[in-house]
Parts: structure tokens; C-alpha cells; sequence
């Protein structure tokens, strides 16, 4: 027998399993009172400021429920940290290929405290990205719970499935605003035997771009390609690339030792012409990769305060990269992905170069957002990549098909939504 | 197998609809008489055919547009169609619908190497992609076994695999962009030449859904470089589940072979009575690895390979020394169909995924509910990632023949189900495993994957009456039905 109860504004609901989540979401349909959706809460700060009197906190939800090595499969609950994901992967001798990245220490807060279900939600990937694929190519099925108070599942544990719509896609990237997932199960992949980097040393932005396309196109199956300015670089860990005094473009191989080492004298081989050649070996390497992945370079520290920056995240055409930059015209930026991925810092001041960015972004094609800014910043500039009236059109249509009541995460990536 | 009611109204407006759509697409380009509508009556699931009312060829995308809009107007169903090579009844006409035919789209537009893709249109056959970037070292990934005929924009609606998926993915791992146009007209631009999307990712939902969610006019693919090395080994095992033992073993030490294909012992026999490859004929299962990179780490991998083969008991191991001998091993392999064709005067072929660890289990009740119909049963295997296609033998010329295998087909995809895996893995559901949805979903999954589809195409006139059982209108799934919702979980923990 259930009684009444007033719900004071500001409860954190934390639900022990899927059938809480329904009910908590059932009411908040029945009573248009919105929630914010919060998996470990380490992305809190990334998005629209939320309009929502309460909040729905998974961290409950939380344990990996099957791993089986040989099949390349593993399922958790949503809440589950992602930390304590990767630490078993590795015992294993595996990983999440797509290499998901670490937003904490960007946004202020601390490091692996994420959860796999809001790592998913905001799809997030690492520099392998452009060999393995973002976390929404590995993600392979789900149980959620609707804004309709329902819940339903898609995909399944096998990596070959093309039986109904592939939602498992619309949910990563989501943000939460179409359903809250309680548990996922995702594709795992052997961790490569070894890490080697090979750096060029000295470049410019445009021939940076140059070396990366080469790089990529060649047969090398180059798993990461980076390039970082002087100033940058010398924010490094890594003392070779800290101490280079110039600009360091990096090129990723990984595989069995022979293969490596066969992979990488090729690559410099082929690179010479472009400027001076080094290489990482694994330690410096994964470190260097960890940094990049993680946005180091505009992490606020003590020693570097950094916070009074907006930080961009800009995805553009490889080759279009560098321009994309010189058009902007200020702030310091550094790329992944061989050059598609810009991560860009610029003075929170004013509307934080939105205006700049918004208009060389449309000139090249591609998207930016707005990861890192103050609360007012977030609140008064578009934080996702502005859409055509019929996409937002369509995607609103998706909204009202999860959402029709607007209480899951509403705004938090466009208004309406 | 039922397919919606046809619209008599529709049917017998067939005159003014055709004028309309002669107005768009002028010519040729709108086919009427029987005759040649025949061409269209059915896709590569031959067992069901039906004329279409029409079927309209258009050259752009904004005849594209303009057909769509004049048929939502007029209430009639369209039903997109690229090279009809759908296993899987996708591109079944109905009685009451055109056709939309894209295989004029059959221009490659742009070739960028240094960005690693380029622009097609949907009409370009999955092969001629590879075709026309080869000369550079590069190539189109997925790589379906009809991928000499099926277009482009067939593989986006049906997320088409292929042989190299465990490695490489499927189509929806390897696109980048699309141009597509909604049931109203609308011309949508989803991506481009860069990663991720800026919103919902409505690529990646477009990607499989069968046609049902919008037309693809434009495709923009990632390109890779083609691997410096390519080595095959030729592996016979006494027994299936040692053959399955061996890829266990081989994916647990870390290593993602290109291509990891598994024969049983009928399908060994069709094959090498076909082509002969060479393969051992007293054998229980084949398996075919291939390994690709860098040759440094080929050499290395075949020798690994190759001995965890030998612990796992393999009585036969070929190792090919040159691409003619590669080539041959494949050979059997990719004639298995047809082999099979030539052993049975009809089969039909099936298309489950399992966790590979099942395969004994499936394998032996395959060969249980075999006996039981009276039926043989070829399989091969993805057995890399567990996508089994067991090739049922039947003569349709026998009464009754054609039932017992279409049940015997239902049952072995049931079993993939209770198992762990799915209905489909690259064939997709189209009208042939629609009826079986409900054995993977429930009511309420299949309703919210529609609701999908009314975000689309709320009229519901673009493909219907494949992948889902049942048709709901949109305004009902619309609907919310809140009870309890004044009862705040006594029960739930807060804060």
C-alpha cells in the first residue's frame, strides 16, 4: 500500500533497480516535473543549465553483470563506474577500443569518476576514434526507461544484429533527454601488445595536417594522429615532448612488438622530408595519449590556472582543420583525430568566441560545442552545434516519441528538447 | 504472410496518380504496364511476389522530394528499392504502392583521399566504390556477398555486413554522411567529412531501418587504405565444436583475424563439388582465417594461428603462400551459395546471430529439428562474430516442402533468440522476419521503435508492412496512459 507523500523540490531520487527508475519517472511524467538524469555526476557541468527540481541519480545502479572475454562482450548497470569497468578489462588483457575520454578534470572535477551509462549518453571517445570508432560503434544493446514511464530494450550482446532500429545509436549522445539507461552491454576488444608514437618535430599547423593525412593514408594502421603547438606542448608530462621547444605532431601505432617497430621506422621513413623524427616508446606513449585524450593541455590546475577559459570542441573535414583555426584567429588550440578534432580555448569573456566559432564552423562543415564555460555563458550561448529547422524538427519528433512530457533532462541540449 | 489491406481508393486512382508523377519525372522514368513492372515483382526473397501499382525512376533529389510529397498527399505507399537484392523481402512491392526505383543515383561525386572518403550516390553498387578508389590504395570495407549488384544506398537501409564485420563493422561503422529525404518532401543533410554527430545521432538510426524512415539520395563513406599483407589459412577440424574451441582460443589471445568463416560438412562438400578449391572432404567443419596488415605482424599472427589450430586438434592446415592460393581458399566459400543451389533444386537461406560459445548447442538442435521435417541443412558460419547462415534444402515442386522449410527456418531463428543472440544479423527483418519480432521484443520495445518511425513518417506510408508485426497509427502510440502517477514511491531511496 502506497501512501501520499509530498516531494520536497530538490530530492535526489536514488533508485536501487529498473523498477524504481519507472516509478520515479512515472511520476515525474504524471506530474510534468522535470528531472535531471545523473549517472556519477562527473558531466554535470557539460550542457544547458537544467530547469529541474529534481534529480535522478543512478550511482545505485551499479555492477557489471557479464563479462565473458572470449566473446568479446561485457554488461554492466549503468551506474556502474567506468573505472572499475577498465580495471577488469585490463586484467584481462582488454579495453574499450573507442578509448573513451576522461571530462572530470576538464570541467573541475576529478579524475575516473565516471559511470559507463553517462560516458555513453554523451558518447564520448578518445584519440582511436578514427581507427576503432566512436562508444556509439561499440555499444551494442540496452534496457532504459522512457519519459513515458516504460521501459524497452534494443540490440542485444552479439555484435552482428540488424533486427529493428539500431537505438542503441539515438540513446549515445543523447544526454539523457530520450530515456534512462539501466543497463548496457558494450563490444570489448584485446588491448594491444604495444604503444609507440612517432613525433615530428618543428611543424606548422598546415603541414601538421599534411604529415597526419599522410600518416593515415598510408597502410600503417596509424591508431592515433595529434598535433599539438609549442606552447602546448610544453604542458606535457612526457619530457621529450615537453622539452622539444616547437611544435610536436604525433602519430600512434599499436600491435604485437614486431609489428610496431616495423610500422613506426616505416612511418619516419616517410615522414622525414617533413621535419625532424622521434619516437615514444610505450610508457611515454600512453601516457602522452592519456593527456591528449583527457584535454590536459586546459586543465585547470593549481600551478595553471586555466578555468577562466571556454574550452571548444570542434569536428570538421581532417584537412580542414588548420583553416578552421587561422579563421577563428585566436585563442590556443591543438588537434586530434589527424586534424578533425580541434579542442580550442578562448577567454570566457563575452560570448566566449561563440560568434567566431559558430561562423568558421559553418563556412568548413561540422559542429562545435561548448564544453567547458561558466554557468551564464552556457545559459546565453548555443552549448551543441545550432541544426537546420528540419533536423530540429525531426529531432524534436524523436523527443516526443521517448519524451512526450519533457521531464527527462529538458534543454539540456537544445531548448525544447 | 499478410500484408497490409490494399486502398482500393488508391488503386483505382492509379490514372491521376500516374499524371502526377509524370509531371516529376518525365519519360521513361514512371513504368506502368505490367510488362515491365514484372521486373520489380519481387527482390532476392523470390518465394514472395507482387506487382506494384507503379514504379517511378527518378534522376534527382528533388524529384525524389517531389514524388514523396505527391504520394503523402495523394495517401500513397512508396516502397524504395535500389539493386532489389534483399534477402529478406525489403523491398517487396505492394499492391497499392510504387516503387521508388534509385538506380539512376549512380554517380560516384567526389573522391577525397586526403580526408579518406567519398561522395556517392545511392544507385553505386557497393563493389564499384572499392572500384574506384583502388587505384590509390584504398577501399570500401564492408563487403557483402552480393556486392556485385547491391547498391550503396540499399546497404545504409539495410546495414549490410560482409565477411570482414569483426574487424572492419558494418555499414554503420563505415559511414560518414547522408542525404536523405523524408515521406513530406523534407531534404534532410545528416554529417558530412567529419566525425559524430551535432545532435541525435540520425545517422546512425537511419542506418538498418529498412527503408521505413526516409529515402537515401546521397552518401558520403569512409575509405581505408587497403592492408600491406593478406594471408589465409585453410584449417579442417574432426569435430564443429573443436573448430568453434579454435576461435574461442584465437580471439582470446588477443588477436581480430579480417575474416573468420566456418563450413560445415554438407556445405564443405557442395563447395569443393562446385569449384574445387581443395578443400578436405572428410572433414566436420572448415574454417577459413584471414589475417591482414603489416606483414611483420601477418608472418607473426599466422604462426599463432596456426598453432593454437594444431592444440585445438585440427587434422588438416594450409597456410596460403600467394594471393592466387588465398583466392582459392575463398573460392568455396563465397561459391557456397550457389553450390548449395546445385545440390537442391531450391534452399533457403537463414540468417541468425548466436554468442559463438552456442554453436555446438544450435548446431546439434539444427540437426534435431532436421530430422524432425525431413529436411537437409548447410551451414556456414561468420564465426567471428557469430553470424550463422544455415542454408535450408527443399523442393518447392514438393507440396507442402516450401511450409516445412519456411517453419524449420522460424525455428532455428527462435533458437538463436533463446540462446542469446538476435533474429538478424546482416540480412535484416523485411517482411520475412517480421511475424518473428515478437519473439526478440515485447510489446513495449517494438511500440517505441515505432515511435520512431512516427517521428519519420507519421502517415506510415514509406515501407510499410515490413519489420514490425503490427501496424499501430501514430496518434494511438502518441497516447499516455498515467496511472500510479499520484503514488510516490514510498519505496525509492532519496535524499
Amino acid at each position: 500500500m502506497t501512501t501520499m507523500m509530498t516531494i520536497e523540490k530538490g530530492t535526489v531520487f536514488a533508485p536501487d533497480n529498473a523498477g524504481q527508475v519507472v516509478e520515479a519517472v512515472a511520476w515525474a511524467a504524471a506530474e510534468g516535473e522535470p528531472l535531471e538524469v545523473i549517472g556519477r555526476g562527473s558531466k554535470r557541468a557539460l550542457g544547458r543549465p537544467l530547469q529541474a527540481g529534481h534529480s535522478l541519480d543512478l550511482s545505485r545502479l551499479d555492477g557489471i553483470t557479464l563479462y565473458e572475454p572470449e566473446e568479446l562482450v561485457l554488461s554492466a548497470r549503468a551506474g556502474t563506474p567506468l573505472a572499475a569497468i577498465e580495471a577488469l578489462l585490463d586484467e584481462h588483457r582488454q579495453m574499450l577500443a573507442f578509448e573513451p575520454m576522461d571530462l572530470g578534470p576538464l570541467l573541475g572535477g576529478a579524475p575516473g569518476a565516471a559511470s559507463i551509462g553517462g560516458m555513453l549518453a554523451c558518447n564520448l571517445s578518445g584519440p582511436r576514434r578514427i581507427k576503432a570508432g566512436a562508444a556509439r560503434d561499440h555499444f551494442l544493446g540496452f534496457s532504459a526507461v522512457s519519459g513515458r514511464g516504460e521501459v524497452f530494450k534494443s540490440g542485444g550482446r552479439v555484435v552482428k544484429n540488424v533486427t529493428g532500429y539500431d537505438l542503441c545509436k539515438l540513446l549515445c549522445g543523447s544526454y539523457g533527454t530520450l530515456g534512462v539507461m539501466t543497463d548496457v552491454t558494450v563490444k570489448v576488444l584485446p588491448r594491444p601488445e604495444k604503444t609507440y608514437t612517432v613525433l615530428v618535430v618543428g611543424l606548422d599547423d598546415a603541414s601538421a595536417a599534411r604529415a597526419m593525412s599522410r600518416a593515415l593514408g598510408s597502410p600503417h594502421e596509424v591508431s592515433g594522429a595529434a598535433h599539438l603547438p609549442a606552447s602546448l606542448a610544453a604542458r606535457s608530462g612526457v619530457s621529450y615532448v615537453a622539452k622539444a621547444g616547437a611544435a610536436v605532431t604525433a602519430i600512434r601505432v599499436e600491435g604485437p612488438g614486431p609489428s610496431v617497430e616495423y610500422r613506426c621506422a616505416a612511418l619516419r621513413r616517410e615522414l622525414a622530408d617533413l621535419g625532424e623524427t622521434e619516437e615514444l616508446l610505450s610508457q611515454n606513449s600512453l601516457t602522452f595519449w592519456r593527456e591528449l585524450r583527457d584535454v590536459q593541455p586546459f586543465v585547470d590546475t593549481p600551478d595553471a590556472p586555466r578555468g577562466d577559459h571556454a574550452v571548444w570542441k570542434i569536428s570538421v573535414a581532417p584537412t580542414a582543420g588548420p583553416g578552421v583555426v587561422a579563421d577563428i584567429g585566436h585563442g590556443a588550440a591543438f588537434y586530434d583525430w589527424g586534424g578533425g578534432l580541434i579542442w580550442l580555448a578562448l577567454p570566457s569573456g563575452g560570448d566566449g568566441g561563440a560568434a567566431q566559432v559558430r561562423d568558421a564552423v559553418a563556412k568548413a562543415g561540422g559542429h562545435a560545442t561548448l564544453v567547458r564555460a561558466p554557468l551564464e555563458l552556457r545559459a546565453a550561448e548555443a552549448v551543441f552545434q545550432p541544426q537546420d529547422a528540419a533536423a530540429a524538427m525531426l529531432s524534436e519528433r524523436v523527443k516526443d516519441g521517448f519524451d512526450p512530457k519533457r521531464v527527462l533532462n529538458p534543454g539540456r541540449m537544445y531548448a525544447g528538447l | 504472410m499478410h500484408m497490409p489491406e490494399p486502398n482500393r481508393r488508391v488503386i483505382d486512382a492509379k490514372a491521376d496518380i500516374v499524371a502526377a508523377l509524370r509531371a516529376i519525372v518525365p519519360g521513361e522514368g514512371v513504368i506502368v504496364d505490367d510488362e515491365e513492372l514484372r521486373a520489380y515483382e519481387s527482390d532476392g526473397l523470390t518465394a514472395y511476389r507482387q506487382l506494384p501499382l507503379i514504379v517511378v525512376l527518378p534522376e534527382t533529389t528533388d524529384q525524389v522530394s517531389r514524388v514523396l510529397k505527391c504520394c503523402q498527399e495523394r495517401g500513397v505507399k512508396v516502397v524504395p528499392r535500389g539493386a532489389g537484392t534483399s534477402l529478406s523481402g525489403g523491398a517487396l512491392p505492394l499492391a497499392d504502392g510504387i516503387i521508388l526505383g534509385l538506380g539512376k543515383f549512380n554517380r560516384v561525386l567526389e573522391i577525397d583521399f586526403d580526408n579518406r572518403c567519398a561522395v556517392v550516390q545511392p544507385g553505386v553498387t557497393n563493389l564499384a566504390i572499392t572500384k574506384a578508389v583502388e587505384d590509390h590504395g584504398f577501399y570500401y570495407a564492408p563487403d557483402p556477398s552480393s556486392q556485385i549488384a547491391c547498391t550503396i544506398g540499399g546497404n545504409v537501409a539495410e546495414n549490410s555486413g560482409g565477411v570482414h564485420c569483426l574487424k572492419y563493422g558494418l555499414t554503420t561503422n563505415n559511414l560518414l554522411g547522408l542525404e536523405m529525404v523524408l515521406m513530406d518532401g523534407t531534404v534532410l543533410r545528416i554529417g558530412g567529412k567529419h566525425l559524430d554527430a551535432e545532435g541525435y545521432d540520425l545517422l546512425g538510426i537511419m542506418t538498418g531501418s529498412e527503408g521505413l524512415l526516409g529515402v537515401v539520395t546521397e552518401v558520403t563513406v569512409r575509405l581505408l587504405k587497403k592492408p600491406e599483407t593478406v594471408r589465409a589459412l585453410l584449417v579442417g577440424f574432426p569435430t564443429s565444436e573443436q573448430a568453434g574451441d579454435a576461435v574461442a582460443a584465437i580471439i582470446a589471445h588477443g588477436i581480430i583475424p579480417g575474416g573468420m568463416e566456418m563450413m560445415d560438412k554438407p556445405a564443405i562438400h557442395a563447395a569443393e563439388d562446385f569449384v574445387h578449391a581443395g578443400y578436405p572432404r572428410d572433414v566436420e567443419a572448415l574454417l577459413i582465417v584471414e589475417l591482414d596488415g603489416p606483414q611483420a605482424e601477418v608472418d607473426h599472427l599466422i604462426g599463432e594461428v596456426s598453432r593454437i589450430c594444431d592444440e585445438k586438434g585440427a587434422v588438416t592446415c594450409r597456410v596460403s603462400q600467394n594471393e592466387e592460393e588465398r583466392t582459392t581458399f575463398w573460392a568455396g566459400r563465397k561459391a557456397a551459395f550457389p553450390a548449395v543451389g546445385r545440390i537442391s533444386p531450391d534452399y533457403y537461406c537463414m540468417d541468425g546471430t548466436i554468442p559463438r560459445a552456442q554453436l555446438p548447442l544450435v548446431l546439434r538442435r539444427m540437426r534435431e529439428f532436421g530430422e524432425h521435417y525431413g529436411l537437409r541443412v548447410a551451414n556456414v558460419f561468420h564465426a567471428g562474430d557469430g553470424n550463422l547462415h544455415p542454408l535450408i534444402l527443399y523442393d518447392a515442386n514438393k507440396p507442402g516442402e516450401l511450409e516445412k522449410a519456411e517453419d524449420f527456418g522460424s525455428d532455428i531463428l527462435k533458437l538463436c533468440v533463446e540462446v542469446g543472440g538476435v533474429l538478424t544479423g546482416e540480412h535484416g527483418v523485411g517482411v520475412e522476419k517480421r511475424d518473428l519480432m515478437g519473439s526478440m521484443f515485447n510489446e513495449a520495445d517494438l511500440q517505441q521503435q515505432q515511435r520512431v518511425k512516427c517521428a519519420f513518417d507519421p502517415e506510415s506510408l514509406l515501407n510499410p508492412g515490413k519489420v514490425f508485426p503490427q501496424l499501430h497509427r501514430c496518434a494511438e502510440l502518441g497516447r499516455m496512459h498515467i496511472s500510479g502517477g499520484k503514488l510516490p514511491f514510498p519505496d525509492i531511496p532519496r535524499f
